[in-house]
């Protein structure tokens, strides 16, 4: 049977088990979007903008950990798709993006709506195609999917000529599996790398694990978690881990870094055996190198090979999938003889007294932890949480306990204002049965509010939790911290209605201005299972995020909430305990 | 320190400039770089000059590794090997160092291709030492113009790459 170039790629999506893809039509796609009406199994979510499309497909992704899957049409198509991309690329999100080109004749003449997609993407893709011919569509789908899902997982962009899919050809049977020379990545590690490991745990005084989305990507939860309880040892989890390990647990210090907890950047200062699982020492985590934990031995534990020893030189680097390196670290410390750390709880214990995440409440105005609160109170802990970028994606990591991976999505790596809202429509998808709620801000949601009609037209009801305080608060915290509270640009003045707004979309809007309306509007919000709601909430404008480590600090230097001075210098003397 | 890394990849289109793209994007120093065709077709073997701390090269190298187009990277320096550049060089005929010219391609061991009335075309292979030398031998001013390779390496004996 022949078919055209449209039709062997719907295929072939189809036979990978795509169930939505998120896109926009336009000139060079025209023959796929044709293809793609003539069938039912793969539906098409069409978005408003195609920066929405790749957000989109990257929530899903997130939440259900199958590949996201995007179509964008040649130029403007695909360079709208280009930051969905990048955010997708730093969180390691598996995602294939389809992009129409120009015909190929067409290639380099400075055709209509003509980019050079491979080259505008390179830097922020784990690969990308440009098919020259029709006999390679199917073996180029197989590779995309095969290298975004393997190894560390990342966008794979291909793109494909008008020409090619109009094209007609024999069929040939879709590969079921691809073999590629030079992309075989790591998946089981040493076993002399991990019994050296094991040793150093055993004899470690002051050890903590420190988890990052590694696990979650690796759905190594089960296997972190089973370790961290067998051997007892505090742990700590990074911004794109959270939930990885159940963060109500009584060995969990909560999130480290910048903004983390008091207990979990001191116990990595006084550490003396820092274990990373699935992390990379980002600078939003060590602060300072030359600061960075004085007295630990590093143990690595990554898929990724370039990761280990690039910020953080490791002294027992270890390459491979995290739920097999941790399932060869529980086999191989089952019965081992620990340290006691008894002194190094008791340590840990004082300093989670200090209760870093207490703030003050002020009469007449919402404060944002108070509203994160009250969301984990509403949906009891289980909801889905998407976020945007600004100090309300601080507040939801630090007061939303996640006790489940997946369960909280953000744009770390890259903090792509605008992600949130498209992120939630995708997750949505994923996990029709859950709740989920949209944390952001009123500068991030004004990046992609335009998702709100594509929300309605597919029924992905999601509450928008928007904090609202009128200003790009982390910006204006910064200038308030280190420009002599010099505001430039970070007061959003002229803000829309928010509830019109929603209303114009179709959707409900709720307005919160009174601490006692808070929790009425988010229990009718979720009541409301067949609707997106809009929370406008209006919070305190002049709150901070705390605790902060300024840029140039390490973790004992950190600024917590309702303190002038800056804690640090703890006097603990960590070979002691 | 200066390490010459061999990377073997699939001639494909793009190869190169990811390649090149990663070096800049990362910050990565290239004195030079060469590219071509190996015995089998279907592979590019390329040789990168590049300097930088022991911490920098291993980075290089498992950047490199992690493109998906590289099927082998090895840094040559570490390993007993052989290393080569070609020179192409206009010298001007009337120049002081013009005059004696046989004499310096003797001592050099390289090789005139091209006479014209005015310019002598020299060939000159080897190390970038003797490269250099070479080109020192000269008056600035009598050298018209100047082509380099940049430095290909392969390693001795039967150890393959």
């Amino acid at each position: 049977m022949k078919l055209n170039g449209a039709e062997i790629l719907i295929d072939c999506l189809q036979k990978e088990g795509v169930e939505h893809v998120f896109g926009y039509p336009g000139g060079a796609v025209l023959h796929i979007y044709d293809a793609l009406e003539a069938q039912d199994k793969i539906s098409h979510i069409l978005v408003r903008h195609e920066q929405g499309a790749a957000h989109g497909a990257d929530g899903y992704a997130r939440t259900n950990g199958k590949p996201g899957v995007v179509l964008v049409t040649s130029g403007p198509g695909i360079t709208n798709a280009v930051t969905g991309i990048a955010t997708a690329h730093m969180d390691s999100i598996p995602m294939v993006v389809i992009s129409g080109q120009v015909p190929s004749p067409l290639i380099g003449m400075d055709a209509f709506q003509e980019v050079d997609a491979t080259g505008i993407t390179r830097s922020c893709v784990k690969h990308n195609f440009l098919i020259r011919d029709i006999s390679e569509i199917a073996s180029t789908v197989k590779k995309a999917f095969h290298i975004a899902t393997t190894g560390r997982p990342g966008p794979v962009v291909i793109d494909i000529p008008k020409d090619i899919t109009i094209a007609k050809m024999e069929v040939e049977e879709y590969p079921a599996t691809i073999e590629m020379r030079s992309y075989k990545p790591t998946i089981k590690a040493s076993e002399r790398q991990i019994k050296k490991a094991a040793e150093m745990l055993a004899s470690s005084k002051r050890p903590i694990l420190y988890a990052g989305g590694g696990c979650i990507i690796g759905n190594a939860s089960k296997e972190l978690r089973e370790f961290t309880r067998m051997v007892g040892f505090p742990i700590t989890q990074t911004l794109m881990g959270l939930g990885t390990y159940p963060m109500t647990d009584k060995q969990s210090l909560g999130m480290l870094g910048m903004h983390g907890t008091y207990e979990a950047n001191m116990a990595m200062h006084g550490s003396d055996c820092v274990v990373a699982i699935g992390s990379r020492f980002d600078d939003r985590i060590t602060g300072n190198l030359e600061k960075f934990c004085p007295t630990a031995k590093f143990i690595h534990i990554d898929i990724d090979p370039s990761q280990i020893s690039k910020n953080v030189v490791a002294d027992i680097p270890i390459v491979g999938q995290t739920k097999q390196v941790l399932q060869a670290l529980i086999d191989q410390m089952k019965g081992k003889k620990l340290e006691d750390i008894s002194n190094w709880w008791s340590q840990i214990e004082k300093w989670r007294k200090v209760d870093s995440l207490a703030y003050k409440k002020s009469p007449g105005v919402i404060k944002p932890q108070t509203v994160i609160e009250m969301l984990y109170k509403v949906t009891k802990g289980k909801a889905i949480v998407t976020s945007d970028v600004g100090q309300h994606q601080m507040w939801a990591a630090q007061y939303y306990l996640f006790d489940e991976p997946r369960q909280w999505i953000n744009s770390g790596g890259l903090g792509t204002m605008g992600f949130g809202l498209p992120a939630a429509m995708g997750a949505k998808l994923a996990m029709p049965d859950k709740d989920v709620a949209c944390v952001t801000g009123d500068g991030s949601i004004q990046m992609m509010l335009q998702e709100l009609s594509t929300m309605l037209q597919y029924s992905t009801p999601v509450k928008i939790i928007n904090l609202n305080n009128g200003y790009l608060g982390m910006v204006r915290q910064w200038q308030e911290f280190f420009y002599e509270k010099r505001y430039a640009m970070s007061y959003m003045d002229a803000l829309p209605d928010f509830v019109k707004l929603a209303e114009s979309y179709g959707h409900m809007g709720i307005r919160v201005e009174k601490e006692d309306d808070l929790k009425p509007a988010l229990i009718e919000a979720f009541n409301q299972k067949d609707r997106t709601v809009f929370l406008d909430i209006v919070t305190d404008p002049s709150e901070n995020v705390f605790p902060m480590i300024p840029a140039g600090g390490g973790h004992s230097d950190m600024l917590l909430a309702g303190r002038d001075e800056m804690v640090s210098k703890d006097e603990t003397d960590f070979n002691a305990v | 320190m200066r390490h010459i890394i061999s990377v073997i990849l699939e001639n494909e289109a793009g190869a190169l400039s990811r390649v090149a793209g990663l070096f800049t994007q990362r910050g990565f120093n290239i004195e030079s770089l060469t590219v071509a065709i190996t015995n089998d077709p279907s592979l590019s073997r390329m040789t990168i000059v590049s300097s930088g701390s022991d911490r920098v090269l291993e980075q290089i190298v498992k950047q490199l590794n992690k493109l998906i187009e590289v099927v082998k990277v090895s840094d040559l320096t570490s390993q007993d090997h052989v290393e080569r550049e070609l020179l192409l060089a206009k010298i001007s005929s009337s120049s002081k160092e013009g005059a004696n010219i046989k004499e310096l391609v003797e001592i050099f061991g390289c090789k005139v291709v091209d006479v014209t009335d005015k310019v002598y075309t020299i060939e000159v292979s080897g190390k970038t030492k003797k490269i250099n030398a070479f080109l020192d031998a000269f008056d600035p001013s009598s050298i018209i113009e100047i082509s380099r390779t940049g430095v290909t390496g392969i390693s001795r004996g039967k150890k393959l790459i």
